[in-house]
């Protein structure tokens, strides 16, 4: 089949869909590419680069899109400037699509009697790690805003001692931490940032201390993971102490970074006008949400507006901004999809509805609108493992005395023994008995210091020192007859190879262990 | 010699053992340590020599000839052996304490100018049945120990039907034929008890390690060395022979320790290893698979492997048994210096039952000139692993398991494990997909940031190196 790759036409997306490397890729794979002349460019990629791996150039928009099989793109097909049109009759499209914000373009594109696939609706599951579009742009994006605020904000983010005086680092506050929350916090803990960041899902705590960033809890207890390792709507009560908490972080920091986000609805509004008058001046904040509304109050899409001294970015086009690198990592992730799509890897696309990731990306077959997919079968992070299905069997445990009376038992039967030892053995074993105890707790002791690195020594040399048994044969071997000496004999012969070989090959060993 | 000088001699002797196995606390004291040991057994086999129980020219002769006989065979297997092949030689060498402790048994027996009477005579036999038994059990599990692990013998657990009945069985028979071995008072007829114990305390050595699988090998043979030491003791109680008592005290409780620290860091009790097979509260172990891991495997290549690791920080190595199998132990040296001179930071982690016997990859890794400093115990290495770029896992698979932490259906559930997975990418090196000894499938395999290194360790690890030095 044949793939073709149409420049993006809207305003200042720089992306391109496919890489020369990964048009290279894709003949491997038994398609043929073609490309429409300059797509390409604004990523850094010339006509030349992809006719060096065998790309067609095709120098027509409407060429290009009617000699394609399957067309992929990068933004959604724009209905003002009439790219569904353009779109081939029973024609494949794979790119961003925003179904649940867009039901007219889902309308055209099945009118189309076309197969969609939505390069956003991929399920979040492990497998589909690799065509997770979505999340190689958030980070992407995340980084982005890290540099964006740095541009914007007037002092240093590490602080520094110099001759000319004391700066203080700049305190970074990030909220919502997924792909793009993570790639920020790197990015401005890699800027020497003193960083906080903030999550209604309590499981990425740990993320968030491993980039080195402290967590701030709100104080109200509620899990807020919903089903795909996204975030719910929280309950008014836990809403009520995060504005708290975020009113007195806006107080504290230099740099807000917001990228809360909850799938289909509305950004959440968490910064609120009064928080941004709060903030000191100069700072800034970069609301990533500005598409969907934006999670602070004042944000406006697009721009940068200054309100109450506080910058504020709403960019929305964060991973366009970094155009090389955002191209290689989607047209990875086309590439991952265009491979599960055709395992044959002859050439032709099979839409495979049984296949959950395949299921889940994919918005209109052959004209039929399939959105949205059945719910995902898995979360991805599991908050808590279900009740396993099958409980183990029970064992067969048979009666099982409480502790205290297993315990209250066992020093009884010992004080027992212990009392018809004492009261029975002769003098000469109660003194052996005696230094047997004791030397029983000298090894205790010792051993405890042994370091594990020198556990295979220990043994060899215990080992060695357990041959002491030939002093028993040696106190033998004088005794009368031939049966004794010759037994003690054997014995000696025994544990002189113990002793020797015992020893030297622990000498040979420590002599190994060197700094 | 006096009397006297031989007591003081002993004495001087359990201090220098007490300082011999205090030295090994660190690896800067432990060649003194091993000094010590053999200026105390030296002092301790000449006391004997030339103290009062010793008589005759004859028998100076005849303990010269059986010392430089053992002896030269002693240091040859010690030259001679390989430090892949330690934990056979230590299990062989257990067996033989086993059998002097049986020989000693028997001669005293047998030797009935003891003089002993009442209570006492019944003591010393009861000593002298128990010294038989454990030197026995020692002999017997010993040797199928070193069958085991040298591969002369499958080291798949040998679960007969109704095993702990077997075992009940054999304890009881040995209690009755020590009853009726006490009850006897000629020395002729009293060897037909006591061979009979024998032949018992044989078997039960054989079906107890028989039982017990390859990778609790690390219990058995600890448990060994302790028991080795625990039939020192019992010979020291029937010669009256304090020396003989504390040494074999204290290498006894040494192997007890050591057969408790392998326990924990499986998280197993040492009951249900000894009483052998692998979840022994009933089930095959395979049929635990309650979450069967999903998705794919990625394989990686050498080159692929060689280019990770120069552009990476941090790397930790995690060998394995495979890694001694393999005998790869030099090459992952050759890999860790080139690593270590382009400024990366290479350390280890080791897993307290990696391998065959305690302490067995530390031996390994110090024969290939390996620094100790960067080896270090899992406890230590484990909080690093978030901020490392690669790990190597070689030839290691159930001690590297997530399973172990997040299934709690897992057989291996709640064993500590080195947390390979937090690190940015893993590589396992592996011959094939097969699960490993606990028959647990592996979900690290499965995960994004773990690659898979098909084919022999020491192979594909020079690849790598070529590759690296390329």
């Amino acid at each position: 089949m044949r793939i073709g790759i149409p420049r993006e036409t809207h305003e200042g997306e720089k992306r391109v869909a496919t890489t020369p490397e990964v048009a290279d890729k894709l003949q491997k794979l038994g398609f043929t590419v073609a490309i429409e002349s300059g797509a390409g460019a604004a990523s850094d990629y010339d006509d030349e680069a992809y006719k060096a791996v065998g790309v067609e150039i095709v120098n027509d928009t409407k060429t290009l899109y009617d000699t394609s099989d399957i067309v992929l793109k990068v933004r959604a097909p724009d209905l003002g400037r009439g790219e569904v049109d353009l779109l081939r009759e029973g024609g494949n499209l794979i790119s961003f699509i925003w179904p649940g914000q867009n039901p007219e373009l889902l309308d055209k594109l099945a009118a189309k009697k076309a197969s969609v696939l939505a390069m956003d609706m991929v399920p979040r599951i492990s497998r589909a790690q690799k065509l997770d579009a979505l999340s190689s742009m958030a980070n992407i994006a995340g980084y982005r805003a890290v540099i964006e605020a740095a541009h914007q904000f007037g002092r240093f983010f590490t602080g520094q001692i110099t001759a000319a005086g004391k700066v203080p680092p700049a305190k970074v506050f990030i909220i919502g931490v997924g792909v793009a929350g993570l790639a920020a916090i790197g990015a401005a803990n890699g800027l020497g940032a003193i960083v906080r960041a903030s999550d209604t899902r309590p499981e990425v705590k740990d993320q968030v201390k491993s980039l080195g960033a402290e967590f701030v809890d709100v104080d109200y207890k509620e899990e807020g993971t919903g089903v795909g390792g996204y975030a719910k709507v929280m309950s008014e009560g836990y809403q009520k102490a995060q504005r708290e908490m975020y009113a007195k972080q806006a107080k504290e920091v230099d740099i807000i970074i917001t990228t809360a986000l909850i799938p289909g609805k509305p950004a959440p509004r968490l910064i609120t006008a009064e928080m941004v008058e709060s903030m000191k001046p100069g700072s800034v904040i970069v609301d990533l949400a500005a598409e969907q509304g934006g999670n602070c109050e004042l944000t406006v899409p697009n721009q940068v507006v200054v309100r109450h001294g506080v910058t504020i970015i709403g960019y929305t086009d964060l991973p366009s901004r970094l155009p090389r690198q955002a191209s290689n990592l989607y047209s990875t992730n086309l590439l991952r999809m265009l491979e599960e799509l055709c395992k044959t890897k002859d050439g032709i696309i099979d839409i495979n509805m049984e296949d959950e990731v395949i299921r889940g990306a994919t918005v209109i077959k052959e004209g039929s609108i399939t959105y949205p997919p059945p719910p995902p079968k898995l979360s991805a992070a599991p908050a808590k493992p279900a009740v396993a299905a099958v409980p183990a069997e029970p064992k067969k445990e048979g009666f099982k005395l409480p502790p205290v009376v297993s315990n209250g038992l066992l020093i009884a039967l010992a004080a027992f023994a212990a009392y018809g030892i004492g009261i029975g053995a002769p003098t000469a074993f109660m003194e052996h008995l005696t230094v047997f105890v004791l030397a029983c707790f000298v090894g205790y002791m010792v051993i405890w210091n042994v370091t594990p690195a020198l556990h295979t020594p220990l043994m060899s040399v215990t080992n060695a020192i357990s041959s002491i048994i030939a002093i028993g044969a040696l106190i033998q071997i004088s005794s009368p007859g031939k049966m004794l000496t010759a037994l003690a004999a054997l014995a000696l012969v025994l544990t002189s190879v113990n002793m020797f070989g015992g020893f030297w090959v622990t000498q040979r060993m420590l002599r190994m262990f060197r700094k | 010699m006096s009397v006297g000088l031989v007591t003081i001699s002993y004495i001087i002797a359990t201090i220098l053992f007490i300082k011999s196995l205090g030295g090994l606390s660190n690896p800067e004291s432990s060649r003194q340590g091993n000094y010590f040991g053999i200026a105390g057994m030296t002092i301790a086999i000449l006391a004997t020599v030339f103290g009062p129980q010793v008589s005759g020219i004859g028998s100076l002769l005849t303990i010269v000839i059986c010392m430089a006989v053992g002896g030269s065979v002693g240091i040859y297997a010690a030259v001679k052996v390989k430090m892949t092949e330690m934990p056979e030689l230590v299990a062989l060498m257990h067996s033989l304490v086993g059998l002097a402790a049986v020989l000693v048994g028997y001669a005293t027996f047998i030797d009935t100018n003891t003089g002993f009477v009442g209570a006492e005579k019944t003591i010393h036999e009861v000593e002298i049945f128990v010294g038989v038994l454990i030197g026995a059990v020692t002999f017997s599990g010993s040797l199928i120990a070193f069958g085991k692990l040298a591969g002369k013998i499958s080291g798949k657990p040998l679960l007969l039907p109704a095993r702990h009945f077997l075992n009940l069985a054999l304890l009881i028979g040995s209690i009755v034929l020590g009853k009726w071995f006490l009850n006897v008072e000629d020395v002729q007829i009293g060897l037909i008890p006591l061979l009979l114990m024998t032949v018992l305390a044989l078997l039960f050595g054989i079906h107890m390690v028989m039982a017990i699988g390859g990778a609790d090998m690390p219990v058995v043979v600890s448990m060994l060395n302790s028991y080795s030491g625990w039939a020192a003791a019992a010979t020291g109680f029937m010669l009256s022979n304090d020396l003989l008592i504390v040494t074999g005290a204290l290498v006894g409780s040494s192997g007890a320790i050591l057969s408790y620290i392998m326990c924990r860091a499986m998280n197993r009790h040492f009951l249900s290893v000894i009483a052998g097979g692998f979840g022994t509260d009933g089930g095959t172990p395979a049929a635990a698979g309650s979450a069967e891991p999903q998705g794919e495997v990625q394989p990686i290549s050498a080159q692929d492997t060689a280019e990770l690791l120069k552009e990476s920080h941090h790397v930790i190595i995690v060998p394995g048994y495979g890694m001694a199998v393999a005998q790869a132990q030099h090459t992952v040296y050759e890999i860790t210096k080139f690593l270590r001179d382009q400024g990366i930071e290479v350390r280890f982690g080791i897993h307290p039952v990696a391998g065959r016997m305690p302490g067995h990859m530390n031996v390994l890794l110090a024969e290939a000139k390996v620094p100790y400093d960067i080896v270090l115990e899992m406890d230590e290495i484990n909080e690093d692993f978030p901020e490392t770029d690669v790990v190597m896992v070689i030839g290691a698979n159930d001690i590297v398991n997530p399973a172990a932490q997040d299934d709690p259906n897992s057989p291996i559930a709640g064993m500590p494990v080195l947390e390979v997975w937090k690190a940015k990418t893993s590589i396992v090196m592996k011959r094939s997909m097969a699960s490993g000894y606990a028959g647990v499938d592996n979900p690290l395999f499965y995960k994004d940031n773990n690659r898979m290194l098909f084919g022999d360790a020491k192979k594909m690890l020079d690849e790598v190196l070529v590759s690296l030095k390329g």
